[in-house]
């Protein structure tokens, strides 16, 4: 089946009480003419009526490939099956997780399985962080980390209770974490469906974010753009050019490759795989493009934890600087490794 | 552990194309069972269409919603929804309500026992309702993912992550547990009672003997095996997952441990459904590409019941007598073909 003819699924996660049920009331409320299957954790907080709201157990198996990062979530698999039963009957899934709950194995269950893969993509994992907690999150809390650090979207929410500074003090945590990810400020989860839904996260021809996001904040409810915080506080963050304050995360960081001299294929695939096959269980999420050398087509690639996958996307446009660039978010990420192992696969 | 490679083939072709009946059901199907020489073609959806050998449809309401497992035993048909009811249909299109959900959980797996008792799983939790109607429940430690009776006795295997749990529903010692790492999603007792066999979630199967609970793997598949058939008398076990019918020897007292597997019918297309033909040693298998084929097991001679280019098959089914073959496809184009 063609990739835009497959049942698109929203990933919906946060930390407990950030809001990812008002969020999902929003979504299924709204007046968009859609009909959304989702499967929840708790049945009864979801206040619309809908038959297609299927109850879920959470239950994450380990695939039998001795690989202990190969999670995917078996309770996906049945519903996802018996949901096909249905097709026809909605326009896309979103899965809601619960507030403890790792996002890896949701996103691989899309991966891994042939069945699932073959009627549904993975559309995008949303985090839902509340404003007021979640710095605190971070600090005791590796799930509330794992989730913003996986995360294509993050809902900052309930920004109403917390001072400007303190807004973007949190900002600047998750920025740390995670640069890449789209991030929304919100109060009561007030945010466009359309920057939740369809945004083809996953989807190889629309791996194009990867630049750092901290200059597209989008703020519904503040259209002066927060210029206001330029407080150049060097003591243990440094200035990051457009006014924010960049943290490093202790144990949690993106890595961020770049070179316009065209890479080796037959050097460079094999090290990605062996570092992915090494590390892993540290690396969330990777993505990039890539130049080869020889080679007229971009090739894009991206990975959850061992799982890649990649493929030739179109051919570089004329004018087009042909670079390289690569992310990775991940745990305890060896920089200096991943940094000297992909110049070795720059062609000489 | 036993594997095979994959091989052959594809030879010229017999077809009996112009003696099947063909069939509109006009709704996407899941499976069909006859009850005698009705065929109830059940719908991924709410209602269950029988086709009698006139080529006559008639469509019974079942469920309010999809059907997510069925099963038969040549008297009634016995059906789980997401609706969180269990329903009968008998040979009369008369429908029973068996059972009903508390919380309307979806009824994942449904099984029959030859006496008239009945299964049913929701979420962790089987069910067993004997033919005295008295209803007992176990609870496992993850989701099942399938349920089979046993040919003897009342005892209920119950699948799900980690192995398969034998439950004794009339007995008050504890459940025996049969272990092997992975997701079991389909399971399955030899008709001699000797074996277990589940299919599992990663493209293999694995299998016990039951008098030792000796291992056997059964790997080597490209795809999961979604549909498991044992031949006439239990010779073999004919399952789906690959580009050939793989049909594993069961007649001698170890199974098919360092055997390998007979392998039939290899086209360019995923084998879908399996259905052994209740008293020959012929089985049917129907395709991802829409081929139909019936298949000698002496030889493997193929005789072409349905071309390709038509919807992935999604299931077959022989009357008890073994005068009829039924066909679907996943879109409801069906057909029959009276031998």
């Amino acid at each position: 089946m063609p990739e835009a003819s497959k049942i698109p699924v929203t990933v919906l996660t946060g930390y407990l009480g950030a809001g990812k049920t008002t969020l999902l009331n929003r979504i299924l409320s709204e007046n968009h003419g859609k009909k959304y299957a989702v499967i929840v954790n708790e049945f009864g907080e979801i206040g619309i009526d809908n038959d297609l709201i299927i109850g879920a157990d959470e239950e994450v198996f380990e695939m039998n490939n001795g690989c202990v990062c190969c999670t995917v979530r078996g309770d996906l698999v049945r519903i996802m099956e018996g949901l096909m039963k249905r097709k026809g009957k909605f326009d896309a899934i979103i899965v809601e997780t619960t507030g403890l709950a790792d996002p890896a194995p949701v996103a691989q269950t899309f991966f891994v399985d042939e069945d699932v893969q073959k009627n549904a993509r993975l559309d995008a994992v949303v985090t839902v962080a509340d404003a007021k907690w979640l710095a605190d999150r971070l600090k005791d809390a590796p799930e509330a980390k794992n989730q913003i650090a996986f995360a294509d979207v993050i809902v900052l929410n309930k920004t109403d209770l917390v001072s400007k500074g303190e807004l973007a003090e949190v900002e600047a945590r998750i920025r740390g974490i995670n640069p890449y990810a789209k991030l929304h400020r919100t109060e009561r989860c007030k945010v466009r469906l359309s920057d939740v839904l369809e945004r083809g996260a996953f989807d190889l021809d629309r791996i194009l974010d990867l630049e750092p996001d901290f200059l597209e904040v989008d703020d519904d409810h503040d259209h002066d753009h927060d210029h206001h915080h330029h407080g150049h506080d060097h003591d243990h963050h440094h200035d990051h050019g457009h006014g924010l304050k960049h943290y490093h995360d202790e144990d949690m960081q993106s890595l961020a490759l770049k070179t316009d001299k065209p890479l080796d294929p037959t050097k460079f695939m094999p090290w990605l795989q062996n570092l992915v096959a090494t590390e892993g269980q540290k690396i969330l999420r990777s993505k990039g493009i890539l130049a080869f050398t020889d080679d007229d087509d971009r090739y894009v690639f991206q990975g959850v934890h061992m799982m890649l996958e990649g493929d030739h996307q179109r051919k570089w446009k004329d004018g087009e600087p042909r670079e390289s660039r690569l992310i990775f978010i991940g745990r305890e990420l060896p920089e200096q490794a991943i940094r000297d192992g992909f110049e070795s696969c720059i062609t000489t | 552990m036993s594997t095979f490679e994959p091989g052959g083939q594809q030879a010229s072709i017999v077809s009996v194309t112009d003696r099947v009946r063909p069939v509109r059901i006009g709704a996407a199907v899941s499976a069909v069972h006859f009850l005698g020489e009705r065929a109830g073609f059940v719908g991924a959806e709410e209602n269950i269409s029988f086709v009698d050998t006139e080529g006559d449809v008639s469509r019974i309401a079942v469920h309010g919603g999809g059907i997510l497992c069925a099963v038969s035993d040549g008297k009634r048909i016995v059906t789980g929804g997401d609706d969180g009811k269990v329903a009968a249909i008998d040979a009369k299109g008369e429908v029973t309500q068996l059972a009903q959900d508390a919380k309307r959980r979806w009824i994942d797996n449904v099984a029959l026992h030859t006496d008239g008792a009945y299964a049913w799983s929701a979420g962790k939790i089987a069910y067993v309702r004997s033919g005295k109607n008295e209803e007992k429940f176990f609870e496992v430690p993850s989701t099942v993912g399938g349920l089979a009776f046993a040919p003897k006795g009342l005892r209920l295997a119950i699948a799900h992550y980690g192995g398969v749990t034998l439950w004794f529903p009339n007995m008050a010692a504890n459940a025996e547990f049969l272990e092997w790492a992975g997701s079991h999603l389909g399971v399955t007792f030899s008709p001699d009672n000797k074996f277990l066999v589940t299919a599992m979630h990663e493209p293999a199967m694995h299998g016990w003997r039951l008098a030792d609970n000796r291992h056997m793997r059964m790997s080597g598949y490209p795809g999961r095996v979604k549909s498991m058939s044992w031949s006439a008398g239990g010779k073999f076990l004919a399952t789906s997952g690959a580009d050939m019918v793989i049909m594993w020897p069961f007649a001698s007292k170890d199974g098919p441990m360092g055997k390998e597997p007979a392998m039939l019918a290899p086209l360019q297309a995923r084998v879908a459904v399996v259905a052994c033909h209740p008293k020959q040693d012929i089985l049917a298998c129907g395709y991802s590409d829409g081929t139909v084929l019936m298949v000698r097991l002496e030889d493997g001679a193929e005789i072409l019941v349905r071309r390709n280019g038509t919807p992935p098959v999604a299931a077959l089914a022989w009357n008890a007598k073994g005068t009829l073959l039924a066909f679907a496809d996943e879109e409801g184009d069906a057909g029959l073909l009276p031998l």
